[in-house]
């Protein structure tokens, strides 16, 4: 049931702002910050850092807010070209990788919060766990009844093209996280990240599980929550189309049936 | 909440729950997709209208000349003209997920250029029919 308020314990309250320093380029990065040893409730701290002594990327920004400024604020980021996905959060208001968003492409005040409708571990790091188990129960390997052959399971060119524009999915969750009907009724239904997913397999020739697939995901939750709102295709980093690919598996729904 | 389908421990330690709605800036995508839902449920409260103002007719004079009343003053008319809009938007962005079903639109610069067109013949729309009912 969808409940558009936030809980008593997750309502934000006023922050620190810390000392502005110098420079000319002076820019304000409001984030959000939630220590879990505090026993209080999130907060929004001010930071300024000045532009022109700093790398291009919100997340050059906030590496150099936890080395110059503030050793306590805590987030995820590992290769800072976004090829892992772990640096993903809301930024200026819709979710995003760190690490391929640029500052300058933000007008204001930066706004930095975690993924939304997500527990808190700290900071900007949110609890992957569920989404996670969501991704592992749509069965992501190669599933086959024929006997291996001697050499690899071939494919054609064009069956390999099949799996463009699905297999780049890095997991990062920013689309997940975007879909309202995730945050409505995100322990049942699968959400954008884990249907793309389902759909990579269901679309690879080599994969002989098609039909148990699809009746793992002919539900009126892991599947039927999409309603093809798309905040999931406009938030992707990497430029791909969850929704496109739940169309599809919605397709071979109904095509099994006639 | 823990949870029955995966185990998953998400509620551990009291964790906050991170902003959603509060921060998420307003997408073409959402909003119209929140709005094509509020329309559906107007539809049926204006169904509800329509069918009371119909039934009223059947049954007397002093029946229909409440509802009729109703309706047609000013507050009556601009329930109507959301009603008609409501209807009107409905139908528009309702012709979008078929497109949706069948498989066409997905790419974003095309969701962007039927949703805008949706909402345009929308207002179109509900403004001619307006102007045609009011003129009768």
């Amino acid at each position: 049931m969808a409940k558009f308020t936030l809980p008593q314990n997750s309502q934000i309250v006023q922050g620190k702002t810390w000392p502005k320093g110098e420079g000319a380029n002076l820019k304000a990065f409001r984030i959000y910050r939630w220590n879990p040893e505090a026993g209080e409730n999130p907060r929004i701290d001010t930071y300024y850092i000045d532009t022109e002594d700093c790398g291009p990327m919100v997340l050059d920004a906030i590496i150099k807010i936890k080395n110059e400024i503030d050793p306590t604020l805590t987030f995820r980021r590992s290769c800072r070209e976004g090829i892992c996905g772990s640096c993903a959060m809301n930024i200026d208001g819709a979710n995003t990788l760190a690490c391929t968003m640029g500052i300058a492409e933000i007008e204001g005040d930066v706004r930095i919060y975690p993924l939304p409708h997500m527990p808190v571990v700290k900071d900007l790091v949110p609890d992957l766990t569920h989404f996670y188990a969501q991704h592992a129960s749509i069965e992501p390997w190669l599933k086959t009844d024929s006997p291996t052959p001697s050499t690899e399971w071939k494919q054609s060119t064009e069956q390999r093209e099949q799996l463009d524009g699905l297999y780049e999915c890095i997991l990062c969750a920013c689309c997940s996280t975007s879909c309202p009907s995730y945050w409505w009724n995100g322990d049942r239904y699968l959400g954008p990240a884990a249907l793309l997913q389902a759909y990579r397999w269901i679309a690879d020739s080599r994969d002989e599980a098609r039909g148990e697939r699809l009746d793992n995901l002919e539900d009126p939750f892991r599947l039927y929550r999409c309603h093809t709102i798309m905040n999931c295709t406009k938030a992707c980093p990497k430029g791909l189309n969850p929704a496109k690919a739940i169309g599809n598996i919605k397709r071979l729904m109904v095509e099994r049936q006639m | 909440m823990s949870n029955v389908e995966t185990g998953a421990d998400v509620g551990r330690g009291n964790r906050p729950l991170s902003p959603h709605l509060q921060v998420y800036k307003p997408q073409i995508t959402s909003v119209m997709s929140a709005f094509h839902r509020i329309t559906g449920v107007g539809n049926s409260i204006g169904a509800v209208l329509v069918a009371w103002w119909f039934i009223a007719a059947a049954t007397g004079e002093g029946a229909f000349d409440f509802i009729n009343g109703l309706l047609t003053s000013w507050l009556g008319h601009l329930v109507l003209l959301g009603f008609t809009f409501s209807l009107c938007y409905h139908l528009c962005n309702g012709i979008r997920h078929l497109l949706w079903d069948a498989g066409y639109g997905f790419e974003l610069d095309q969701v962007k250029t039927t949703g805008i067109m949706a909402i345009v013949a929308a207002g179109l729309m509900a403004l001619g029919l307006f102007i045609v009912g009011w003129a009768n």
